[in-house]
């Protein structure tokens, strides 16, 4: 008999600053895990030695041979590697500030993060501004791993005076870290083995950690919410497809569709090569079909429960991720699940560098590249947001579909 | 939901993302497991129906098996089949007999797919790769831009995040889609598995050999497995420590190749 192999899953993310040994620590986790392919260490090992290096764990994951010249990851990569808890998918994300939406767009997958700060250079630009964008992203589930520890004599005093600063910036984000781990990714210690080289440290270790967080469970809400993605006519049969994002649908429900204001009933669920259904639930792509005739077009929100007011006003905090400034008045997409529509940012009322949280009294009229902006913005026609609603609480801005800035739903 | 469930989730949400915007689009059907799968998750999106064109790009060097597996389903799923072919190479003479891989793939492949592309006008292609299949593709997004020379700028891709995709193209440029960049090996087996989806026995093992990934005869090697149903070639990859495409050799001539084919413009 085959055994039972469905396992858990879970996406994780490395961030921090450049240099501070996020290639290292995946290599380090892919090695003691073993989870390297045959060959891959020798590989390494052979390409190590021809650039005149020890080992270098970074290159396991370097696939591009500019990288391993340039030493540093262009890109997010994805890299598995398992304990006998769960898999896990390390999401590896460019620590330099020219790829940071490359960063971002790891990030945004992941549902646990690792952020890792040298222990010789303590907090760095790149630093603060990966676990603002961890803020942003709402990832909850985050460890510190103080790394190079072998470069400070495996200090205590070292690691205190560290963590203090850490831990007062993060604070500052409202990111509360589970562990800050004390590592060497390079020498091994505290990584899957508990090091012998730091009596003081009596904790934990990297992976032990990781298994501790739990895999994100949708939680069970009154609220129905289906953002329309398309309408398709099959077999005569006019479907309306989407996926449900929050709370669940069933079959004889009454809708309301916003900002359109139609109402109608549900006659049925559509999804191919299944038994028939009856309900769905979040997380699901399914079509419907309805009692009365409908006609309603992508962007509009399909509701029970609660019906929300559709605004065109919306108080938000945005990251500002594009080369080019943006300034107040000046016209750009926001989108929404599946909403799109044209807004402008009315108002900047505050804005602060994301690298060192500092207020920045200068241009106040415009956003400029990894500045975060407390903004009202204003929308040619009115939205579905919802905060409660993942999806329906956060937003891009872009231009021709370009993304320029993740944004947060405040009021 | 389980995690199967989850990924395919994901995969029908981008699908039908990719087919809002674009209209003349098709799905690259390489016959393989991974296309095949994409391709069933084309009909979960649509309800059975495959809203276009699915492409076959034949080097003529693929195993009889492919081509029986291709017209038997192709038919009886009324897919509507196109398939392209580099004439003009073939007229030449260009063959694995005569020229190295990489002149083989580039030609009877990229530039067959290139040809394909400005022949039908295709905005958007659906492809089925993986990130976990080779590091270069862990650099992929799921809606990728090409340039007119199929270039990919992967130091400068626009950014994904939360479901948002960029979504449209400029004029010289076609988009590749890939919602099968999440899965892995082993998900895609184990989603033939509880879809019944069926496999081309080619990949199941015979007097103790089998396909674990399907390219031009040539240059695919069979592995060492006595998997010979899906249950066990499941647990032969979660066991095994070898890359998937180690049977592949255009992976291996140097160690950049794929870089430097996929660059080129190679799937």
């Amino acid at each position: 008999m085959v055994e039972k192999t469905e396992k858990e899953n879970m996406n994780i993310v490395i961030v921090g600053h450049v240099d501070h040994g996020k290639s290292t620590l995946i290599g380090r986790l892919l090695y003691d895990t073993k989870s390297l392919p045959d060959g891959v260490y020798e590989e390494v090992k052979q390409v190590s030695e021809e650039l005149g290096k020890d080992v270098e764990f970074a290159y396991l994951l370097d696939a591009l041979e500019e990288e391993r010249e340039q030493n540093v990851t262009i890109d997010t990569t994805q890299i598995f590697f398992k304990t006998k808890k769960r898999d896990y998918t390390i999401i590896d994300a460019p620590g330099h500030k020219e790829f940071l939406k490359n960063m971002i767009t790891g990030a945004s997958l992941a549902e646990t993060a690792i952020l890792i700060v040298d222990a010789d250079e303590g907090v760095q630009e790149q630093t603060t501004r990966h676990a603002y964008i961890l803020s942003m992203l709402g990832l909850k589930q985050v460890i510190v791993v103080m790394n190079k520890m072998d470069l400070v004599e495996y200090s205590e005093a070292r690691y205190k005076k560290v963590s203090k600063d850490v831990t007062d910036f993060l604070q500052k984000l409202d990111v509360k870290p589970a562990y800050i781990i004390p590592i060497s990714a390079m020498q091994g210690d505290n990584v899957a083995n508990i090091s012998t080289n730091m009596d003081w440290y009596k904790d934990i270790t990297v992976l032990q950690a990781l298994d501790e967080f739990k895999v994100l469970i949708v939680t069970e809400s009154k609220q129905m919410r289906l953002p329309v993605q398309d309408v398709y006519k099959f077999d005569s049969k006019r479907i309306t497809v989407g996926r449900v994002e929050s709370g669940r649908i069933n079959t004889g429900d009454e809708v309301h569709f916003l900002p359109s204001n139609k109402k109608t009933i549900i006659k049925s669920i559509e999804m191919w090569n299944v038994a028939e259904r009856k309900t769905a639930e979040a997380g699901e792509c399914i079509g419907i079909t309805t009692k009365d005739p409908l006609f309603v077009e992508r962007g509009e929100m399909m509701c029970t429960g609660d019906i929300p007011t559709p605004v065109d006003t919306i108080k938000a905090s945005i990251f500002w991720m594009a080369k080019r400034p943006i300034k107040v008045n000046e016209p750009v997409q926001l989108k929404c699940a599946t909403q799109k529509v044209e807004c402008v940012i009315q108002e900047i009322e505050r804005k602060i560098d994301s690298s060192t949280l500092n207020i920045l009294e200068t241009d106040k009229d415009q956003l400029k590249e990894t500045e975060v902006g407390s903004v009202i913005l204003k929308l040619k026609s009115p939205v579905v947001v919802e905060i409660g609603v993942p999806e329906l609480s956060r937003f891009v801005l872009a231009e021709d579909d370009y993304i320029l800035a993740g944004g947060i739903v405040k009021e | 939901m389980n995690r199967i469930d989850v990924l395919e989730n994901k995969s029908v949400y981008i699908i039908r993302e990719a087919y809002k915007q674009f209209k003349k689009t098709a799905l690259l059907w390489s016959i393989g497991k991974d296309s095949t799968c994409l391709l069933w998750l084309c009909r979960k999106a649509f309800f059975g129906h495959i809203p276009f064109p699915v492409m076959h790009i034949d080097t003529t060097y693929k195993f009889p098996e492919m081509y029986a597996f291709r017209d038997k389903w192709a038919k009886e799923w009324g897919l509507k089949l196109l398939v392209a072919k580099n004439e003009e190479a073939i007229k030449k003479g260009v063959s694995y007999e005569t020229h190295d891989a990489f002149t083989c793939c580039d030609e009877l492949k990229t530039k067959a797919l290139k040809q394909a592309i400005t022949k039908y006008g295709f905005q958007a292609m659906f492809v089925g790769i993986r990130r976990d299949e080779h590091g270069i593709r862990a650099k992929e997004r799921y809606f990728s831009p090409r340039n007119i020379d199929f270039k990919w700028d992967y130091k400068n891709q626009p950014a994904e995040m939360w479901d948002q995709f960029k979504s449209q193209t400029e004029e010289d440029e076609h988009l590749r889609v890939h919602p099968l960049l999440h899965w892995t090996e082993v998900d895609i087996w184990e989603y033939h598995k509880r879809e019944k989806i069926p496999v081309n026995e080619l990949y199941f093992a015979k007097d103790g050999k089998r396909y674990r990934s399907l390219g031009c005869m040539p240059i695919t090697k069979p592995i060492e497995s006595q998997a010979d149903d899906i249950d066990k070639i499941i647990k032969e990859i979660r066991e095994s420590k070898t890359a998937e495409r180690a049977g592949r050799s255009q992976d291996k001539e140097k160690a950049y190749t794929m870089q430097k084919l996929r660059s080129l413009g190679y799937m």
